[in-house]
Parts: C-alpha cells; sequence; structure tokens
C-alpha cells in the first residue's frame, strides 16, 4: 500500500486524466436539480459541475421533466397546484399549466402533448393536454397517487397509489382501468423498460422493488435488499433508473444513502454505492456513462461513474432536493 | 340499551349494488365504543373533540373501500357508541349473533377484558383502538385482543432513550394522583432502569389545581412550582399526568431553568399534530377535510385497526374475518402507518410494533428509536416489552 498522500495524489492525477473524457462525454449538457424546500430549481453545468443558476418557481417543485423538444422543463410545484414551464433557453418561468390539486410526479406521452399527473392528495390521475393548457380527464386510482409512467408506444399508463398499495394499469385511450397489481407498501415510482415488456415499481415502506410483466400484469419477481450494518426499516425504495443498455437498474434507497445497482436479467443486486442522504431520484448523462442522484436531506447531488460502478463527486444543491434531470 | 345511543348509521362504502350481488366479498367491521360525555378541560384551550376515535375508524374504512374497488372488497363500518358500561356487553352480544367478527374498540381497559372474555367473543378479532396499559400486554393479555396504540411502556422507553442521546441523565419525576397517573410513572420508572437514567427526585404532586381558574391563581401555581422544584438536581422534569390536570403549568415555574417532557412539554405519543414527515401530510390533510379538526391519537388508533383489518383483507385476498385475522397476525404483516418503519403485529403479546414521536404542541422533536439502539431482530423492538421479558404467554 503507498502512502496515503501518494494515494491521494494518484487519485488526483486520475480525476485531472478522467476529467476529459468526462467532460468530453458531458459536452454542453446543464442538469436541473427541483429542491422541494427552498422552491428553486439548481442549474449545473454538466462539464465543470458548478451552479450556473438559481431559479426560484412556485412552491414546493418536485417531479421535474425535459419536454420533447428539450426547450423546456416541466415542473410539478406541489404547494402552488399547478405545473410551471420553465423555459431552458432564458431560465424563466413562462407558462403554467393547471394540473389538479398536489401535482407530485407526472409522466408525458411519447408525443410530448399529453401530461399524465399524478394528485397524491385527490386520488386522482389528471390528464393534462399541453397545446390547450387544460386537464381534459381525471381518472379516479388508489388512495395517495404517486409514481407515474407511461408505456414507449403510449398505449399504457402507470399509476403507482401509496395507501393502497397497488400498479394500477390504465388504457391511455379509453382512460378505463385495466388491471390493479398489488406490490409491496407505499409504492413510490414506476418505470417502463425500453420495449415496453416490463414495469418496474419501488415500494418504500415494503423497501422492496417489484417487476412487473406489462402483457400479463403479473409479478415477475420482487427484489428485496439488505445492507450489512443499515436496519432494514431504513431501506426505503425510491426512485429507478435503467441504464441506457437495459443491463442495469439503479434503485435509490431513501434513507439508507445508497444507490442499489440491479443486473436487469438476474434481478441480483451487484453492488451498493454509498451516495448522500435520503437518496430519491436520478437521471443519467444522454451517453448513459453519468447517473445524477438527488439527495435531499444532505442538499446535495451525487455524480456515479455508470462504467465503473463509482461515486466520484458530490455537489451542494438547494434544500431538500427532489429530482434531477439532465437536459440540453 | 335503553340509553344507548347506537349510532346504527350503517356506513356502507364502496359500491352499494356490488355488496348485495355478491355478499361474500363484504368486509364487516363493528367500532365499538363509549360516548364521549361532556367533560371540563383543565385549560379552556383545545377542549377535546367529542368524537375521539370514530373519526379515525371512518377514515381508515373510506381507505380501506377506495382500495376494495379493485379488489372488489366492499367495507361496512357500524358504529356502536353506547351511552353508559353496563350497554357495552349486550351491544356487543348483539352485533355477534348479527354475524360480526371483525370488532375495533375504544374502551377502558376493565371493560375490553370483560368483553374480550364473553363466550362470544371467542372466535372474534377485537382490536384495542385506545388503551395504553401494559398490563393488558402482560398478565391480562388475551388471545383475541390486538393493541394498535403504543403501550406506557413504549412511550417511556421513546422518551427515555432520547434523553440517553441528549446525555440529560438526570430525571425528576412528579406524579399526579390519578391511577393512569401512577402507571404512567411506573412505567417511567423501570425504563429510566433500563436505559440507566437516574430518577434523582420522584414526588407526588399534591396541589389543589383549582386555582387555575382563580384571579391571581397563577401567583399561587408559581410559588408551588418553585417550591416542589428546590433542594434537588436534575437535567430535565418528567410529568406524569394523564389528565392534564397541572402538567401544563410546571413549563417556566421551577427553580433551576429545566425543560418539561412527558405527558406535558416533550411529549412521546403516538401521533403528534405537527408531524408531517413520511407522507403524514397526506394523512393530516385527509384527517382535517374529514373530520374539520386535527387528529388525536385515538383518531390515529382506530385508524390504524381497521387500516390493518383492510391491509390483512387485500394481501390475503380475502374477507373472511378468520383469514384477515391469521394474515395479520403473520410474518408477512407490514402495515404503512406513515411513520417510515413497516409496523407489525408482536406474536409474545399482540402489540403493533411501531416508532413512537417526540413532539410538543408546535414541532416535532424527534421520533425513537433513537439511532443507536440496536435490536437482534427489529430495531422497533428497543421500544417496550421484548419478547424474554414478556408476561403474556397465550399468543
Amino acid at each position: 500500500m503507498p502512502h496515503p498522500l501518494i494515494r491521494k495524489a494518484l487519485f488526483c492525477l486520475a480525476v485531472l486524466l478522467c476529467a476529459p473524457f468526462l467532460a468530453a462525454s458531458a459536452s454542453a449538457e446543464r442538469i436541473f436539480v427541483s429542491n422541494e424546500k427552498d422552491n428553486t430549481i439548481t442549474v449545473l453545468d454538466a462539464q465543470s459541475l458548478k451552479v450556473v443558476a438559481t431559479v426560484p418557481v412556485g412552491a414546493r417543485p418536485r417531479g421535474i421533466l425535459l419536454s420533447k423538444d428539450g426547450k423546456s422543463l416541466y415542473i410539478c410545484t406541489s404547494d402552488a397546484d399547478h405545473i410551471e414551464v420553465l423555459d431552458l433557453a432564458t431560465l424563466t418561468v413562462t407558462r403554467t399549466l393547471p394540473s389538479g390539486p398536489d401535482p407530485e410526479t407526472f409522466a408525458l406521452s411519447p408525443d410530448g402533448k399529453t401530461l399524465y399527473v399524478a394528485n397524491e392528495n385527490d386520488n386522482m390521475v389528471s390528464v393534462l393536454d399541453i397545446p390547450e393548457g387544460r386537464v381534459t380527464t381525471e381518472i379516479p386510482t388508489g388512495i395517495e397517487p404517486e409514481g407515474m409512467a407511461v408505456s414507449p408506444d403510449g398505449k399504457t399508463i402507470v399509476n403507482t397509489s401509496e395507501t393502497t398499495s397497488m400498479a394500477h394499469f390504465i388504457d391511455a385511450k379509453t382512460h378505463q382501468v385495466v388491471a390493479n397489481v398489488l406490490v409491496g407498501s407505499r409504492p413510490r415510482f414506476a418505470v417502463f423498460n425500453a420495449d415496453g415488456s416490463r414495469v418496474w415499481v419501488s415500494s418504500e415502506v415494503g423497501g422492496s422493488v417489484a417487476v412487473i410483466d406489462a402483457a400479463t400484469h403479473k409479478v415477475l419477481h420482487t427484489i428485496h435488499f439488505a445492507i450489512p450494518g443499515v436496519p432494514t426499516e431504513a431501506i426505503q425504495a425510491v426512485g429507478i433508473t435503467l441504464s441506457k443498455d437495459g443491463k442495469l437498474a439503479f434503485v435509490a434507497l431513501g434513507p439508507a444513502n445508497r444507490v442499489a445497482v440491479i443486473d436487469t436479467q438476474t434481478f441480483e443486486v451487484k453492488k451498493y454505492l454509498l451516495v448522500g442522504q435520503r437518496v430519491w431520484h436520478m437521471d443519467l448523462s444522454p451517453d448513459g456513462k453519468i447517473l445524477y442522484t438527488a439527495n435531499g436531506v444532505s442538499n446535495d447531488m451525487s455524480v456515479i461513474d455508470v462504467p465503473d460502478l463509482k461515486v466520484v463527486k458530490s455537489v451542494p444543491v438547494g434544500q431538500l432536493p427532489w429530482g434531477v434531470v439532465v437536459g440540453p | 340499551m335503553r340509553f344507548g345511543i347506537l349510532l346504527g348509521a350503517m356506513l356502507l362504502l364502496g359500491l352499494g349494488a356490488d355488496v348485495r350481488a355478491e355478499t361474500s366479498s363484504l368486509v364487516d367491521i363493528v367500532y365499538l365504543g363509549l360516548a364521549d360525555t361532556h367533560t371540563y378541560p383543565a385549560s379552556m384551550l383545545d377542549a377535546p373533540p367529542r368524537d375521539q376515535g370514530v373519526q379515525g375508524a371512518r377514515l381508515g374504512v373510506a381507505d380501506d373501500a377506495t382500495t376494495g374497488r379493485f379488489t372488489h372488497q366492499s367495507y361496512r363500518l357500524q358504529e356502536v357508541l353506547e351511552a353508559n358500561e353496563a350497554s357495552i356487553l349486550p351491544a356487543f352480544q348483539r352485533a355477534a349473533a348479527a354475524g360480526a367478527r371483525l370488532f375495533v374498540t375504544d374502551l377502558p381497559a376493565p371493560l375490553l377484558l370483560k368483553v374480550a372474555d364473553l363466550s362470544e367473543a371467542k372466535d372474534s378479532l377485537i382490536i384495542d383502538a385506545a388503551d395504553q396499559d401494559d398490563s393488558l400486554r402482560a398478565a391480562d393479555c388475551r388471545a383475541n385482543v390486538l393493541h394498535v396504540l403504543p403501550s406506557r411502556s413504549m412511550l417511556a422507553d421513546a422518551l427515555m432513550q432520547y434523553l440517553v442521546v441528549k446525555n440529560w441523565r438526570r430525571v425528576m419525576l412528579v406524579v399526579g394522583r390519578g391511577p393512569a397517573d401512577q402507571l404512567y410513572a411506573d412505567a417511567v420508572r423501570r425504563s429510566a432502569r433500563k436505559f440507566q437514567i437516574r430518577i434523582t427526585t420522584d414526588r407526588p404532586w399534591t396541589f389543589n389545581p383549582a386555582a387555575q381558574q382563580a384571579d391571581t391563581g397563577h401567583f399561587e401555581i408559581n410559588t408551588e412550582v418553585a417550591k416542589l422544584t428546590q433542594g434537588t438536581s436534575y437535567d430535565v422534569l418528567v410529568v406524569a399526568d394523564e389528565a392534564g390536570a397541572f402538567g401544563d403549568d410546571l413549563s417556566y415555574r421551577t427553580t433551576d431553568p429545566r425543560p418539561v417532557a412527558g405527558t406535558q412539554g416533550l411529549v412521546p405519543s403516538a401521533w403528534a399534530r405537527p408531524f408531517d414527515e413520511y407522507g403524514a401530510t397526506q394523512l393530516q390533510a385527509r384527517f382535517l377535510r374529514l373530520a374539520h379538526r386535527w387528529m388525536t391519537d385515538r383518531d390515529y388508533g382506530a385508524w390504524l385497526a381497521t387500516r390493518a383489518i383492510g391491509e390483512a383483507a387485500t394481501r390475503a385476498a380475502s374477507t373472511d374475518p378468520k383469514a384477515i385475522a391469521a394474515y395479520m397476525r403473520s410474518k408477512e404483516f407490514e402495515l404503512a402507518g406513515f411513520k417510515g418503519a413497516p409496523m407489525s403485529f408482536r406474536p409474545w403479546d399482540g402489540q403493533l410494533r411501531q416508532p413512537v414521536l417526540l413532539a410538543d404542541a408546535r414541532s416535532l422533536v424527534s421520533i425513537s428509536p433513537q439511532p443507536g439502539f440496536l435490536h437482534q431482530f427489529n430495531q422497533l423492538d428497543t421500544l417496550g416489552i421484548d419478547q424474554p421479558e414478556t408476561q403474556c404467554h397465550i399468543h
């Protein structure tokens, strides 16, 4: 083992050498983080990881999404009871969309024209026509709707309801609930895999992830987590991000302060990555090589090298960071 | 039931037509309690609401029914509120004769035992949603009874763990005259021994509380508290006053400046008004909308009890009371009670294991178990009576 100082020097050298590669992959991207408590969006330059702007938005910004044309960021400002549209060229809120009360998360249709919004206080999913700027339908679901996902073909919507502990499969055309799949307690998040054959659903209190067959609506596998030295109660599965090649799933484990890395074929947990406190949601760089996580309690963002599966950096952002999105 | 107010409001939730079509998919829950008689509170602030408990049950059953829409299970809450204790046993017998097997009760401990010991209660499940008595979880435990609110031991342990973390290891204990105050104080003394907290002074409160209402009464109380807290050395004053007769009159009047905790001041409790973590905002908001007031511990207890039934019915995919009760007691059962960790029933005494909040009137201070208090199986079992020390040998 070399002397600690030498090791430190070697590490610095490695970072310096690696920096250009990280930079090359990150080009001119920016990272957007929603800060639930100080009502701002932190904008970071992906190359330098420096904060370039802090944009004030409506009360309690949580779920954030990039528009399909990459020109705007949709923000669920929960306590303002609407959705704000942040213009990414000027970094100003240019438009407000109705959403029903207490919007927490949402999902965008593949054509970019419809937002499906989970109204946590209302047992409803609101269907929002973006060009028209109005809610066209409300779909009743379970108690405390939370996770939202749309299948890649746009035909199926999935909503999870926290107190009902179900993933509701909804026909996007008829807005009818076609199936209800019971999962672990307090399901928080849902995401389709790239070909739309499977839906991954995380359960916060259950501390598990259910992988559901999108055609048969059966739970194929339930993934549990165990981390030495961390009480099982602290393991609360929240955000899920699938790697670009579809081989890995990253699951944010909340107060366990770790991101679990899962092999999507075997459902084995390959690794637990130690990140900031109460890790909530994540996003990948466009080339899939870097994963960013929003850490609610430590008020920072962790940067994970995906090929190496190593946490390389943490960057302070706003108060109670909730979501993170990589955009142009 | 001469004086019985049978609020036979057969609250039919879910889809009415469905219920008649397939009666087997109906979960019948009977809420059995004593109608609150009006009591004069010690303070004119926050008069205790008269519909405590039953409002929690209404919300819990409404939550169950929403989930039931998707599982084709309907839920019916029958509210039986009797004006006097003598009517409770006949009311239970009538409900059992009519086929009810799932009961949520808000009854004093001796009456709960009488109900549980009825021959009609043998194959029923009774969820006690109100009592904190340790005896009900020990020598007086019953095989057909589960408890959802934390016992006094759990409350005391939650507080003592926090005192250890703060390194406030010397306690002055002030105990009221009521029998419940004695039980609370006993729990504090046991817990202090367990967590190596020293009770440096243990004094009864003997002052006549009527002085509060008199003009200039505050002078007398000030003098009394100053006298009571003289000549002793302690870090924190722990008060046992479950009725709220004097506990609020201790803060700022002690001889040495010391914080107050226990039944007043920093209070360990199942639920608290300032609590908004782990999605609790949603439950608080739903309850406010329904009851037009804040949720109390007893409301939370009744909500937990009715939700436990709903959760077990959903997971067991059955509306059969036997299957529901069996699932509720199984290892697989877990209830999301908006306090983070999943809750489940301890097999040794039927107690719902759960985190305990530490809060004052305006802010959440902490949640126990405190980090660092470890347990071989479940950290929540660092609160209250653990399996090796249980005196309940029925479950």
